[in-house]
């Protein structure tokens, strides 16, 4: 302990001071229930539109609280840094934005995000009325062998899931429809991520794993945890390769496809050597035959201070560019709107 | 016994808990996130807040209520693991008196309800290492006419042998499971908890 410098009065009390923080910083999008850490869409429940969830570990921002508003989701339960929230909150949640059109769950998969969603599910089917229907992303190619792992985790595509899903539930799609679409967008995604530092939990005061200065840990998660692989740091051509490779090859992405390139910073890493990165990427992509249709660059799932990056691919078709075009105003994403 | 233990055996393991709190968060450090003792710690105190609150008549209603605290306050998959194991404790010892054998159905109970959750199997490097062979030496004890003080000892002193067994495993479950080959040589945050849980049992309920 003693080494955490971090902008914080107490460790307690980071969540929820941050959640008074967006509370004050966006009244005009944002209501915030401080009491049980639900940010809503200022004007939730819409009458008529699909509600949308979603709700993980404190610690990923602007994930998912600030990507409430309009376009995107209608609320988010905030857990402690990175721990997943409790079912008490997702009930709340999924009381308050059921406009009687049902509400779909976003959920990422870890074991415990997968667990409390389900025990939230069980209990509002208990409770009866809401139509609830879930779907859980799992694009992380670095985990490699499902039958002996919780299973490949949520990264990158949850934020172009949650984007493009989002304006489909705008649009007053029906429940079954937005939530087919949300399984189309998470399997046609994959995504991978590396790390030059790790991170420190505040209540935990240090960091999770220790890196020396000439190494760097591939294939990590968002939450801290070491990755597959430990390696000598090397240029970012080489690393751009080896979140590329894996990615490309696993769906895999073919000669003619078109994609959304999404070059994510994991927190720590100025924008400079993201697009650095995606420049990387791009040329990568390129030498391969796919088409970039859009992209994205910035810090959207974040690890605390983490430094590092993650690659994600979602292969599209004319219908997802139009719903990743449709307007979105949320205070991590805005266009059109 | 009555009650009263149970109550002595919640508050103990809040103290166990807190007093342990930074060695399940290192454990967890090494192959998990860096959680579980800050989030076990915030779950048991939530739990010692409802019992200065609320006095309690049985101890299956105090057990139900502990678990639905923690299902309430923890998060992440100890929340509802933990949670579910007290509220199916406490739901299989509702109108049953309190001996060797019905607490062993509620301890049952409570493991198949962690099983049902979590679908761990047998040496995947979770709680359920300490948890299965806890049962099996608890029922040995239960069966050879032990007292429940000897029967609950037995259980921790299995439990913790499962505890450090865990160290070589490779985790197949749980945020451990990303790490693959990485995760064996450490010792399962959940398997720890569940033995510090254990101990606690033995100290306080007999």
């Amino acid at each position: 302990m003693g080494t955490m410098k971090k902008l914080i009065n107490d460790p307690a009390d980071v969540v929820s001071e941050a959640l008074q923080g967006m509370a004050a910083a966006h009244p005009d999008r944002l209501r915030v229930d401080l009491e049980n850490r639900i940010v809503y869409r200022k004007d939730a429940p819409r009458p008529g539109k699909v509600g949308l969830i979603s709700g993980g570990g404190s610690g990923h921002e602007p994930m998912h609280g600030g990507f409430v508003g309009l376009g995107m989701l209608d609320a988010a339960c905030a857990g402690e840094v990175f721990t997943s929230p409790v079912p008490d909150q997702m009930m709340a949640a999924t009381k308050a934005v059921d406009a009687g059109a049902g509400v779909l769950h976003i959920v990422k998969n870890y074991t415990g995000d997968v667990m409390n969603f389900e025990m939230a599910a069980e209990l509002a089917a208990a409770d009866a009325g809401t139509e609830v229907l879930s779907v859980v992303t799992n694009d992380d190619v670095a985990v490699q062998d499902s039958l002996y792992t919780a299973g490949r985790r949520g990264v990158g595509v949850t934020v172009l899931l949650e984007k493009i899903v989002g304006a489909a539930a705008e649009e007053g799609r029906p429940l079954q429809e937005v939530a087919d679409l949300a399984k189309r967008v998470n399997d046609n995604g994959r995504s991978m991520g590396m790390a030059l530092t790790s991170c420190t939990v505040p209540a935990a005061g240090k960091p999770t794993f220790e890196l020396a200065e000439n190494e760097m840990e591939v294939g990590i998660g968002i939450h801290g945890e070491p990755g597959r692989q430990r390696l000598p740091l090397a240029p970012a051509r080489d690393v751009a390769a080896m979140l590329v490779d894996p990615v490309v090859s696993d769906l895999p992405y073919q000669q003619g496809d078109s994609v959304i390139a999404f070059v994510n910073g994991m927190g720590g890493t100025p924008l400079l050597e993201l697009y650095l990165m995606y420049n990387e990427v791009a040329q990568l992509l390129d030498r391969a035959g796919i088409t970039v249709a859009r992209s994205l660059v910035g810090n959207y799932i974040t690890s605390l201070e983490m430094a590092g990056c993650s690659v994600t691919l979602l292969k599209v078709d004319d219908d997802l560019v139009r719903l990743w075009d449709a307007p979105v105003n949320t205070p991590g994403l805005r266009w059109g709107a | 016994m009555g009650v009263d233990s149970f109550v002595s055996w919640l508050r103990d393991v809040a103290v166990s808990l807190h007093d342990n709190a930074a060695y399940l968060t290192e454990l967890d450090s090494a192959i998990g996130d860096a959680d579980h003792g800050a989030n076990m710690d915030r779950g048991f105190q939530a739990v010692v807040g409802v019992l200065d609150e609320t006095s309690f008549d049985s101890a299956d209603e105090l057990l139900k209520k502990a678990g639905m605290t923690l299902v309430s306050k923890v998060g992440g998959a100890s929340g509802p693991l933990y949670g579910t194991f007290f509220l199916r404790f406490g739901t299989a010892l509702a109108g049953a008196d309190l001996t060797p054998e019905t607490i062993g159905k509620g301890l049952h109970a409570g493991v198949e309800g962690v099983l049902a959750r979590g679908k761990a199997e047998l040496g995947d490097k979770t709680m359920y290492d300490a948890w299965a062979p806890a049962l099996e030496a608890y029922d040995a004890a239960v069966a050879g006419g032990s007292d429940l003080g000897t029967a609950l000892t037995a259980a921790a002193e299995a439990a913790a042998k499962g505890r450090d067994a865990t160290i070589p495993l490779v985790a197949r479950k749980g945020r451990a499971s990303y790490l693959g080959e990485r995760s064996a040589g450490h010792q399962d945050p959940g398997a720890t908890s569940t033995t510090l849980i254990l101990e606690s049992a033995a100290r306080t309920l007999p």
